[in-house]
């Protein structure tokens, strides 16, 4: 009997290291060699007592930044714009050498990810991003421990009045209200479908966003919108397009990574797509017309510069389209994108030079 | 705005989106059914469905062909089934947790060769829907029952199958008993060993297809964690449908109408608040199981190793 316990625990451990081997990979650009126990977090082990690792690098010594995210790299979404817009700092400062990257994707369990979280801190990285909403109450719970590491979190604007915590968000109601404009222009039906998932932080306001740019650029355009109420639950979003579909729209749009089921329906269906958050031409090419992508470069250039200069945190930034960080992207193949480009670029004006105005609801 | 409700659209829609939703559920739920009525909790479901998605998935993407993907599914379900029945059957392993084991094997499993092979996000051609000559063209119903892909019609096909098998033939006669009471299957010269290995493998392959039907039928995707709860859900429906195909069909398809007519309560924009619209399914769900608790039992043997007395 004894044997047969050992023998099922051996099995189960197995499962569990598999499991937790995928959500933890080093970025394929960093050598191995450079930095082999950063790949395998030890989720045991306990927070260093002794302060960590000095935080100012001489210039030989890389910046180190460890980055968790809740879903897969490659989502084209969430963690997807964030994991590209590292590569590309990553790129900025000369590679590897320069600045060491690691990442936990698909930490969907929060307590996972603040053991994650508190292991690069103690592993003495300079700035450890704490990529979801979902993880604030760790961020605010481990942060003080590390007072020489600087944390970021987002999307939000909450520091904790914590001088080692950056806070940062998407003003993703912009990208939004230029999506929601081209929309009610493009749609002849007037009827818009949008799939959410859980009616919170950034979804809602690309939401909101979307609906007022809609509703603005044309009164008589109807917006339904359907929030699933999950992140991940692909089945019922692309039956949320369906149901859309039936109640007569013809341009959909939708946000978070489950949305692929959605784009799936709407190319059967041959109905425009609307993206936001990475560029999704890829999954659909015949009916994407635009996507806001997020470009975070831009506001961790300036989080590095502060760490750099001795600021670990206390500040909150936002990406909006007047500082570059959210870009409309359009698919060069579409057929439709002549017709409104030229509505595209007077809406992005208008919304960086405030001449446009964009009213949310008030919660 | 209520009213709306009450359109034809919106009713076809609710019912033809009901039956699409609920055939994951059906493959799984029944597959889980056979293993159950045989004594074994297998709640290894969800990991099966998914290494069975991207099984189905990965195969159908490289060799074109959807059938391979689907014999692809089943194996790779039938060899957790086969592994889980090693588990629990020889070893003894208390069935909750090495489900779980199972679970959290197929989570990971599937996500790191979804990584290593794919790499992204990717869309196939899956199975395209097939419309019933003559009976697709009857309005309304046409559309809900005969346009619809064929992993659908099999799943719907399989309820009746699996009560045959379960209720009138000599094999259902001996999961039966293995199940309610196994000393005396054995002392009849039942091999409860084997029924809970056919049982289990059973329950696997359907969990496999089930997976399939997401990845190269309804969804024609595969994303990391894509089937997000569904095989649990499987779980639980066998006790609503209380071990019986029909009874399992029948909370399928409640559990997925409700899930449709909540999408379509939010986009008719009648007023209730979008968090409350998605607990319904669930609620209702607890509702139901709550009011038929006090009238079904669960297979008596169920979840208890079987070790002949010396």
């Amino acid at each position: 009997m004894k044997n047969i316990v050992r023998l099922f625990g051996l099995f189960l451990l197995l499962a569990l290291a598999v499991s937790a081997c995928a959500p933890a990979t080093p970025a394929p650009t960093e050598p191995a060699a450079t930095e082999p126990q950063a790949t395998e977090p030890p989720a045991t082990e306990p927070p260093a007592t002794e302060p960590p690792a000095p935080t100012e690098p001489p210039a030989a010594e890389p910046f180190r930044v460890a980055v968790v995210m809740p879903s897969a790299i490659n989502d084209l979404a969430f963690s997807q714009s964030m994991y590209d817009a590292l590569l590309r700092v990553q790129e900025e400062m000369g590679g590897p050498d320069a600045f060491e990257l690691v990442y936990s994707e698909s930490m969907f369990v929060v307590d996972d990810a603040a053991a994650a979280i508190r292991d690069y801190a103690s592993q003495g990285f300079n700035l450890v991003i704490a990529h979801g909403s979902q993880y604030g109450s760790s961020v605010q719970e481990i942060a003080p421990d590390f007072p020489e590491t600087s944390f970021a979190w987002g999307t939000t604007v909450d520091t904790f009045g914590l001088p080692n915590v950056f806070a940062y968000e998407a003003a993703s109601q912009e990208g939004g209200y230029v999506n929601g404009a081209l929309a009610a222009t493009l749609s002849t039906s007037k009827v818009i479908g949008v799939v959410g998932p859980i009616e919170t932080g950034d979804a809602k306001l690309y939401v909101d966003g979307f609906k007022a740019g809609a509703e603005a650029t044309n009164p008589d355009v109807q917006v339904n919108v359907n929030y699933i109420g999950s992140f991940s639950d692909v089945a019922l979003a692309s039956e949320a397009a369906t149901t859309h579909i039936s109640a007569g729209a013809d341009v959909l749009t939708g946000t978070a990574q489950m949305v692929v089921g959605a784009i799936g329906k709407a190319e059967e269906a041959d109905v425009l797509w609307f993206g936001t958050q990475s560029n999704q031409t890829s999954l659909a090419p015949s009916i994407v017309v635009a996507s806001q992508v997020y470009h975070w470069e831009g506001i961790l250039n300036e989080m590095i510069a502060k760490i750099q200069a001795g600021t670990l945190g206390g500040e909150s930034f936002v990406i909006t389209l007047a500082n570059g960080g959210e870009v409309v992207e359009f698919n060069p193949d579409s057929t439709v994108v002549a017709d409104v480009q030229a509505l595209a670029d007077e809406t992005i004006q208008g919304i960086i030079d405030g001449t446009i105005e964009i009213t949310l609801p008030s919660p | 705005m209520i009213s709306d409700l009450f359109s034809v659209t919106v009713l076809i829609g609710i019912l033809a989106s009901g039956i699409r939703l609920a055939t994951p559920y059906l493959y799984a739920a029944i597959g889980e059914t056979f293993g159950q009525r045989s004594g074994v909790l297998n709640l290894g479901v969800e990991g099966q469905m998914l290494l069975g998605a991207f099984a189905a998935f990965y195969v159908a993407l490289t060799t074109g062909n959807l059938w391979l993907g689907v014999l692809a599914a089943m194996i790779v379900g039938a060899v957790m089934g086969l592994a889980m029945a090693y588990v629990t059957v020889n070893l003894h392993a208390q069935q909750g947790i090495s489900g779980i084991g199972f679970y959290l094997f197929g989570l990971g499993m599937s996500d790191l060769l979804f990584q290593k092979l794919l790499g992204t996000v990717e869309t196939v051609k899956g199975f395209p829907k097939i419309h019933i000559p003559g009976l697709s063209d009857i309005p309304g119903i046409g559309e809900i029952f005969f346009s619809q892909n064929l992993l659908v019609y099999i799943a719907y096909l399989l309820v009746p199958l699996a009560w045959f098998v379960l209720n009138k033939t000599t094999l259902g006669l001996k999961i039966r008993s293995v199940g309610e009471n196994p000393e005396a299957a054995d002392s009849l010269g039942v091999s409860v060993a084997r029924i809970r290995y056919l049982t289990i493998i059973l329950g696997g392959t359907l969990s496999g297809i089930a997976g399939a039907s997401l990845s190269i039928a309804l969804l024609n995707v595969f994303q990391q964690n894509m089937t997000s709860g569904l095989g649990f859900i499987a779980v639980a429906l066998v006790y609503f449908g209380a071990w019986r195909p029909l009874g399992v069909l029948g909370g399928a398809l409640l559990f997925s109408m409700i899930n449709s007519l909540q999408l379509w309560i939010q986009v008719l924009g009648i007023p209730i608040p979008s968090d409350i619209a998605v607990m319904m399914p669930y609620v209702l769900t607890i509702l139901v199981l709550v009011a038929s608790v006090s009238r079904v039992r669960a297979p008596s043997a169920l979840t208890k190793p079987f070790e002949r007395e010396a």
